[in-house]
């Protein structure tokens, strides 16, 4: 399943590469891929419910960087 | 400019006044003070809050630590400039990103707000994620397609210049279909939309440039990777200058070798770095998507600068697709009697070949009668009372038709009349006529290796292979065939396949690079491809590739300087020549730099 994102206020690419790794490491994620230009996460989450995924993936997003939101879509 | 962006200018102001206040007056100290807070407030508070959260290590950290500690060591001016360089530096960093991502996709971003739809007959404006498929829109001249369609009514000269960068606007008519994105420029139209806005080419293009800095390439890894062992790397330095100086010196320097380690403390930070490089290929995939090239991904920017080998299809690819005539030979007829009698003939028929023999003649006579066409195998038709035979080779002999020539291989369409042999007509491929300029300058920029690869038959290949001065042609080649082709040259670099995308999508997926071509609004094409060149010509292979070198130059370019300021720095910094000052610049100013160098390559020509 991929969902898409938008992460607003992403100011550091730095910042957006370790939420990345961190991001990786979650169970149940299979891919992540976070753009620092474009703003953008995408993610490859296993099949399910993955609700509670993505509030933990907002969750690093926001200990990272406390200032970021982030808006999921479903995607295909 | 942002709101925000506007507060950080008027914060920047009040405390650059108050700075310069502060040192025309006698006791200046707490006015400085105030100074610091009001710029570096927000600075401190951020450094605060995450150092709670338990990641310490970022700019607003160290900034803090740099500039809180130089006032600790009496460097109250150094203190307050760190900051004030850092939020003036973060300032324009920020504004060229934001403008950066803009002047990439704002060419396919000015959609339309508003779609005139007709419902029951009545107009409805709604807006265009709302259409369905099989609506009926109205489109004015001067405004841009929302959703794919097929005009049902009236016709157009549309500018197509955001979507396949060419510049001519083109003519649309009843039945021809239009794509979002397209500006209508003079006719009413009325479409009937095949596609909703999600699917449609625009919204595609856009989704596809901005997921492209997502496909990470290998260098951009490279340098994440770097930057997270650069980080405590330098920190620790920073410590250790700090300590171990003081300890062998004496504690009376203790103040000096601290003020060193701020500035590396300060120079530590990998933001530059890790921005440097991802901003170089999202300026490529930018340059390329305005000249109709999409890239899907930066890694797929950076094989093609290693590019070798390029492997073209031919047929729809280094030809036109579409045929003519190259020889007629015919069997005791004057040869216009029998041109005349094939063309009216042919008028008939839809068959591609029946086109080519018929273009240029207009035949609407209508002296043909029981006129039938046999799939596959050619025409059967009464002309002028004789009974007309037109068809391929197995044609004539299944009708037992005798005496024919020798066959050759090349395409060829056989008539007989009244059950006699009468002529052929032979049938070339049109060659494109910028191939030839496009493979001498593939040649220029490196490429080895420029081979043929087409189902085609021999006879037919050949002529292309000694227009061209290719490598090497195989022909008569299946779809699994090329991939095994394609292999052959794996070894010396990357290789590169070329296709329509119509028939090669097994070859244009398996090829390090696949480039699609013509592929607008080929949906298969754009799923396999990593490249699809919009406009129809051979040019945008030359091009994408000067843009991948562009880009390469450009992401080592800042690679470079970035790495080599924060180590001239970091040594200037460690004897105690460059001060804080310099290490704010090593950080936001090399990302400025990076910046501005990326936009370069969308501002410069060719």
């Amino acid at each position: 399943m991929i969902v898409r994102g938008k992460i607003e206020n992403l100011c550091c690419g730095n910042c957006a590469a370790k939420m990345q790794d961190k991001i990786a490491k979650l169970d149940g994620v299979l891919e992540v891929k976070i753009s620092f230009i474009t703003q953008k996460i995408i993610l490859d989450v296993q099949d399910g419910n993955f609700e509670n995924l993505l509030a933990e993936v907002e969750k690093i997003i926001r200990k990272i960087e406390p200032d970021c939101k982030v808006k999921f879509e479903a995607g295909v | 400019m942002t709101r925000e962006n506007k507060i950080t200018i008027y914060k920047i102001a009040v405390a650059a006044i108050l700075y310069v206040l502060s040192l025309l007056m006698k006791n200046g100290l707490p006015v400085a003070v105030a100074a610091y807070i009001v710029v570096g407030y927000d600075v401190l508070y951020r450094a605060l809050k995450k150092l709670l959260c338990g990641h310490a290590m970022d700019e607003n950290f160290l900034m803090s630590i740099a500039s809180v500690g130089a006032f600790c060591i009496g460097e109250v001016h150094e203190g307050i400039f760190v900051i004030l360089f850092y939020k003036v530096g973060q300032l324009f960093e920020e504004m060229a990103v934001v403008r950066s991502r803009r002047s990439i996709t704002a060419l396919l971003e000015k959609m339309p707000e508003k779609v005139c739809v007709l419902r029951d007959g009545a107009e409805v404006v709604m807006e265009p994620d709302m259409v369905k498929v099989g609506d009926e829109i109205i489109i004015r001249p001067g405004e841009r397609v929302a959703v794919d369609g097929v005009i049902l009514d009236g016709f157009a000269a549309m500018d197509t210049a955001s979507l396949t960068g060419e510049s001519a606007p083109r003519e649309y008519g009843i039945g021809d279909e239009v794509v979002s994105g397209f500006i209508n420029l003079n006719g009413h139209v009325r479409v009937r939309a095949t596609k909703i806005f999600e699917d449609s080419t625009a919204y595609k293009i856009l989704e596809l440039v901005e997921n492209a800095t997502l496909h990470k390439a290998k260098t951009e890894n490279f340098i994440t990777k770097f930057a997270a062992v650069y980080t405590p790397i330098v920190v620790a330095l920073a410590a250790g200058i700090a300590i171990l100086p003081p300890l062998f010196v004496g504690m009376d320097s203790f103040t000096v070798w601290l003020h060193r380690a701020f500035v590396f403390l300060v120079v530590s930070c990998p933001c530059a770095l890790v921005i440097s490089v991802p901003l170089g290929f999202f300026g490529g995939i930018g340059k390329a998507s305005r000249s109709g090239i999409l890239i899907k991904g930066s890694n797929y920017l950076e094989i093609l600068s290693r590019v070798r080998a390029v492997a073209f299809d031919k047929t729809g690819t280094l030809t036109t697709g579409q045929f003519h005539i190259a020889k007629v030979e015919t069997n005791g007829w004057e040869k216009d009697a029998f041109m005349q009698m094939v063309t009216t003939v042919e008028h008939n028929s839809k068959h591609a070949l029946a086109v080519a023999i018929c273009s240029g003649e207009d035949n609407s006579e209508k002296n043909v009668t029981e006129f039938e066409e046999i799939s596959g195998l050619g025409i059967r038709a009464v002309y002028d009372g004789h009974a007309v035979l037109c068809g391929s080779r197995r044609f004539m002999e299944n009708q037992e038709i005798r005496d024919l020539p020798k066959a050759v291989e090349s395409t060829c369409v056989y008539v007989a009349v009244d059950g006699t042999y009468a002529g052929r007509i032979l049938l070339e491929d049109t060659l494109r006529p910028e191939a030839i300029c496009s493979v001498e300058a593939l040649r220029k920029h490196g490429v080895q290796q420029i081979v043929l690869l087409t189902g085609d038959t021999a006879d037919n290949a050949q002529k292309v292979e000694a227009a061209l001065g290719l490598d090497a042609v195989y022909t008569e080649l299946l779809p699994q065939d090329k991939v095994l082709k394609m292999g052959e040259y794996a070894s010396k670099g990357a290789v590169a396949f070329v296709g329509d995308g119509i028939n090669d999508a097994p070859v244009l997926a398996s090829a390090d690079i696949g480039i699609a071509m013509g592929a607008f609004g080929s949906d298969v094409a754009i799923e396999t491809a990593d490249v699809v060149l919009l406009k129809d010509s051979v040019c945008g292979v030359v091009d994408v590739l000067k843009i991948s070198k562009q880009t390469m130059r450009i992401v080592k370019q800042n690679i470079l300087f970035a790495l080599t300021v924060k180590f001239l720095i970091l040594l200037f910094g460690a004897l105690g020549i460059a001060g804080m000052w310099a290490a704010v610049f090593a950080d936001v100013g090399v990302s400025v730099l990076a910046i501005l160098n990326a936009m370069r390559l969308m501002f410069t020509d060719k």
